[in-house]
């Protein structure tokens, strides 16, 4: 029996607490006419750990992650710039001096942020958001770790979108960063909500669930009714 | 015994001042200026390359380019002095001092010399130290500390320059610059007349003639090393190129990056000191060549940063710098670059803390005229601290009992189970607004939203699983 054309790496975040963005992905992928698989068993790539500098834990965390997606076949599709790029980049790092590092690189070399997989895509699907004023969030990893920028513009060509001055600034959300150092997370958000909110958008839409997450936890508690959502849910057929 | 305060400490004070306003103004400001000047220049990012291999070649030929230094710059007359440590930088200038018979010494701005808290060292022999660079002279006069590499009191608008103008100078208030910067050169003019030796940093030493280079944009850099008999000239050992070809593409990067100007205003070179027939410049030139720490930093995994051309984009660029400003740091290099090469040069004791203080949003990496990997370096110093049992007990415990789930599927399963179930009578429509303990550092600022109640893992299995 052949397997699914494309895995989904669906990220602790999605899985725990944003379980629609995952379903919108599977339906996004699918848009493409491909089959989607879910490997059985993945939990957490260990970026916390590793951005702590808890390398060990980290190591674990992706050993586990490691054999749970090489037993698999193509591409191992993530809806997180920032997951994506521990996969691509920090594994091989992790693991260069032990007898995983064949593995390490196997993974990473088949590991595609969501955005950049659509893209590539003859059949990519467009998002589409009915009387929305969509204001984009181009997260830092997936910005400056893996070049993606232009994925999510090509995605929302047929969105309104309002200029979000600072859209490619950090949120201040930084992983851990935003519980151990509050004050300074806060500060960071602050300046980044304040934009948002001065921008005129009704919708906040980011490609990382983490720092989506902090922004519009950050929104709620000053009682604005700016709406936040993962690009994939703009992505569903039907808009449903 | 109270906590000792921390980068935590001081930054939470200082978010929301007028402080932090002024930094963030003046940090986006320069940053704007480094932004279009990049952009107007069409070879911006292969001279970035350029400079970034320069400085690397540099650093892996250290020792050699500094004899080559030390014997050219002899030649022309220069002594060069090499201190272990910022005890022995200071004991050196001292000692200069001293046997040259100067009582009155004016400086031009120098980070190394802040870093060896040379003003600290002469102010108990009794010399009497001027800060001739603007900002300098104004954090003099206020008791402050600088707050920013290249701008030393970004933190301050002019108003407050005004305000303390007039209060320690005696003269009317005023916030115009240009009127400031009058009465700061009025003030200065005698000390420069009087002044026995000056005392500079070098921004770049030249091996193949054994020059110095000093950019300012004020033009007392120029003073200092001309008016007074003696000049002493403070370098990091790093601060070294080749060639003047190479001096050429550094000076590009560095006013670029800095302030968005294409050169500096004042590019002071300096190689040995008056020659027979020439009007003016130094009896003495002294160079001192300084270690304190840089060798270590140099054998370890982070030597990298040690080819920074202090430029200070990576601080203006900074979303944490931006924030709090540099007097959060708690030291001289403050920022990104700072968080990286403090504890280098000074211990990660009790320096730990800055590689923490960061996002790892890259952008400081994106800025630097030397492309250094700084977010990766401060990944680096993070497991160093790690190892060292550094971290606060409530994240290592949890991280590890977090990673002991993770890797059991079964555990994993039943974890969510149990965060749903438990985050229910805490949260209200979905969201919570106060969570116990370390999670507070969340819940303070930002409302969380509740565990879902079917997993994707769940939802796949009931709805994809075969
Ligand atoms: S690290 Fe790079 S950006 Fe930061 S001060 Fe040094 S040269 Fe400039």
């Amino acid at each position: 029996m052949q397997g699914p054309d494309i895995q989904l790496f669906v990220t602790c975040l999605v899985d725990t607490m944003a379980p629609e963005v995952g379903r919108a992905s599977v339906n996004a992928l699918e848009a493409t006419g491909r089959t989607v698989g879910f490997p059985e068993g993945q939990s957490c790539c260990g970026q916390p750990a590793f951005n702590v500098g808890l390398w060990d834990m980290a190591r674990e965390m992706a050993a586990h992650t490691l054999d749970v997606l090489d037993g698999t076949e193509g591409p191992i599709v993530v809806p997180s710039g920032s997951c994506a790029e521990m996969l691509i980049h920090h594994y091989p790092a992790l693991f260069a001096e032990t007898d995983r590092k064949e593995q390490a690189s196997r993974v990473s070399e088949r590991t595609v942020e969501l955005t950049r997989y659509l893209t590539s895509q003859p059949e990519a699907p467009a998002a589409s958001c009915d009387g929305c004023e969509v204001a984009y969030h181009y997260s830092c990893h997936g910005l400056r770790g893996l070049g993606l920028a232009e994925t999510a513009d090509q995605l929302l060509e047929g969105v309104d979108r309002v200029e979000l001055e600072g859209d490619t600034e950090c949120c201040g959300f930084g992983g851990l960063f935003s519980v151990e150092m509050p004050s300074v997370s806060t500060a960071i958000m602050d300046d980044k909500l304040d934009k948002v909110e001065t921008s005129g958008a009704t919708m906040l839409v980011g490609s990382d669930v983490s720092c989506l997450m902090h922004m519009e936890g950050g929104l709620r508690r000053r009682g604005s009714d700016i709406e936040v959502k993962h690009i994939a849910e703009l992505l569903e057929p039907g808009d449903a | 015994m109270p906590e000792p305060v921390t980068f935590l400490g001081r930054a939470t004070a200082l978010v929301g001042t007028h402080e932090a306003s002024a930094i963030e103004m003046g940090a986006r400001t320069l940053l704007k200026k480094r932004d279009r000047a990049a952009a107007e220049f069409p070879v911006m990012e292969e001279m970035r390359d350029r400079a970034r291999a320069i400085r690397l070649h540099a650093l892996s030929n250290l020792d050699r380019l500094l004899g080559h230094f030390a014997d050219r710059a002899e030649e022309a007359g220069v002594n060069v002095h090499f201190a272990a440590d910022a005890e022995e930088a200071s004991a050196t200038v001292a000692r200069i001092l001293e046997e040259t018979g100067s009582r009155l010494v004016v400086k031009s701005k120098s980070m190394v010399s802040e870093e060896i808290e040379l003003n600290e060292h002469l102010e108990a022999s009794e010399i009497e130290v001027v800060e001739t660079d603007l900002g300098e002279f104004i954090v003099q006069l206020a008791g402050d500390t600088p707050s920013h590499i290249i701008a030393p009191v970004l933190h301050m608008m002019r108003q407050d320059v005004g305000r303390l103008f007039e209060e320690k100078l005696g003269v009317a208030y005023t916030e115009d610059p240009t009127e400031l910067n009058q009465i700061a050169r009025e003030h200065l003019r005698e000390k420069f007349l009087q002044a026995d030796a000056g005392i500079s940093g070098v921004n770049i030493a030249v091996a193949e003639t054994g020059s110095v280079i000093l950019v300012t944009n004020e033009g007392n850099g120029r003073l200092t090393t001309t008016a007074p008999r003696v000049h002493i000239a403070l370098m990091g050992m790093e601060r070294i190129v080749s060639r003047w070809e190479d001096a050429a593409v550094v000076l590009e990067v560095l006013a670029r990056s800095a302030t968005g100007q294409r050169l500096s205003v004042y590019t002071n070179v300096v190689t040995g000191p008056r020659r027979e027939g020439e009007p003016d410049g130094p009896e003495q030139v002294h160079v001192v060549v300084i270690d304190n720490g840089r060798s270590e930093v140099l054998a370890g995994g982070t030597a990298e940063i040690l080819a920074c051309i202090r430029c200070g984009a990576c601080l203006n660029a900074c979303p944490v710098f931006r924030s709090v400003g540099g007097h959060a740091y708690g030291t001289v290099y403050s920022g990104p670059v700072g968080s990286v090469v403090t504890p280098g040069l000074h211990g990660m004791e009790p320096w730990w803390e800055l590689p923490y203080a960061s996002t790892l949003c890259g952008a400081c990496e994106e800025v630097c005229p030397v492309r250094i990997q700084i977010p990766s370096m401060l990944l680096q110093l993070r497991a160093q601290a790690a190892e060292g049992g550094r971290l606060p007990g409530w994240l290592e415990k949890g991280m590890s009992r977090y990673t002991q789930t993770a890797v059991s599927p079964k555990k994993w399963a039943r974890a969510k189970r149990w965060a749903s179930l438990l985050s229910a009578p805490i949260s209200s429509k979905g969201w919570i607004r106060h969570l116990p303990g370390p999670g507070r550092g969340w819940t303070d600022s930002r409302d969380l939203p509740r565990p879902a109640k079917e997993s994707f893992t769940d939802w796949w299995r009931s709805n994809r699983g075969s």
